[in-house]
């Protein structure tokens, strides 16, 4: 069963991330993008990420990927932008580049180096469980990023101003 | 059961795909969702090493992944929109002011 979802939604998930790099409309691109982090999200679960999996929908399917839609729609762009083939020499050298990428990675992993898996705890993966590590152990890497936060928030509104 | 380098291949693959994308895409936006793919890649490698060390610092890791991408998106965003009102364009070969 885990396996035949882990195929199902795998695929999914590559297909989908294929469309993003391929669509001319940056809206069919975001589309497509939502579907590949659902796609993630349901991967999580099959992790035994529960905590991580909601995160996922919530925040990247649905507040950042909003505000993807949002500036696209925003921004009115003519067809005359998605429509143009130029250097098309240099796509197929970045097209290239990315495979032989690919084809490294793979074989990093091929090297059969990993341990057998260790059985998972009572509770992984809960809401419990990463509220207790991030309330202790990584307590102030939580603090900074509320400052990160904070920081992208007035970043984001100055850059944005009408006058800038 | 799905073993861990099932995950890593599936990671490395949707890795690859963004870089691709952000090498040939030209649309600054287009290619700032590449970037995303590629954060969401790594992600998915995280998860899956937590799950086959049994140790969910992997999760805490992914969620300051997913802080710093939710603010990397709000300030890259601003930026383009920025950009668009000078240029009128999002198209990153035009975009060269800071080139000289």
């Amino acid at each position: 069963m885990e396996s035949f979802l882990f195929y199902i939604f795998g695929g999914i998930a590559v297909a989908s991330a294929l469309l993003v790099v391929t669509r001319r409309n940056a809206v069919g691109s975001a589309i497509f993008l939502i579907l590949c982090f659902f796609c993630l999200g349901v991967l999580y679960l099959l992790l035994q990420a529960h905590f991580v999996a909601v995160i996922q929908v919530l925040v990247y399917a649905g507040a950042i990927m909003v505000l993807f839609l949002f500036v696209i729609m925003l921004l009115n762009l003519s067809q005359i932008e998605f429509g143009r083939i130029r250097n098309l020499a240099l796509k197929v050298l970045g097209a290239a580049l990315g495979v032989v990428l690919l084809i490294n990675i793979l074989g990093a992993i091929n090297r059969p180096q990993l341990s057998e898996g260790v059985p998972l705890s009572e509770g992984f993966g809960g809401t419990a469980q990463v509220g207790m590590l991030l309330f202790s152990k990584y307590l102030i890497p939580f603090e900074v990023a509320s400052v990160l936060l904070l920081a992208a928030i007035v970043g984001a509104i100055i850059l944005a101003r009408r006058e800038f | 059961m799905v073993s861990v380098e099932h995950y890593l291949i599936l990671s490395g693959i949707l890795f690859a795909i963004g870089v691709i994308g952000v090498l040939t895409r030209r649309n600054a936006i287009i290619v700032f969702m590449c970037i995303e793919l590629m954060l969401n890649a790594v992600n998915l490698s995280f998860v899956a090493f937590a799950r086959h060390f049994n140790d969910m610092s992997g999760h805490i890791f992914v969620f300051m992944i997913m802080t710093v991408a939710a603010a990397e998106a709000a300030v890259g965003l601003a930026i383009i929109l920025a950009i668009f009102r000078n240029r009128e364009t999002v198209d990153v070969d035009e975009i060269n002011i800071m080139k000289w």
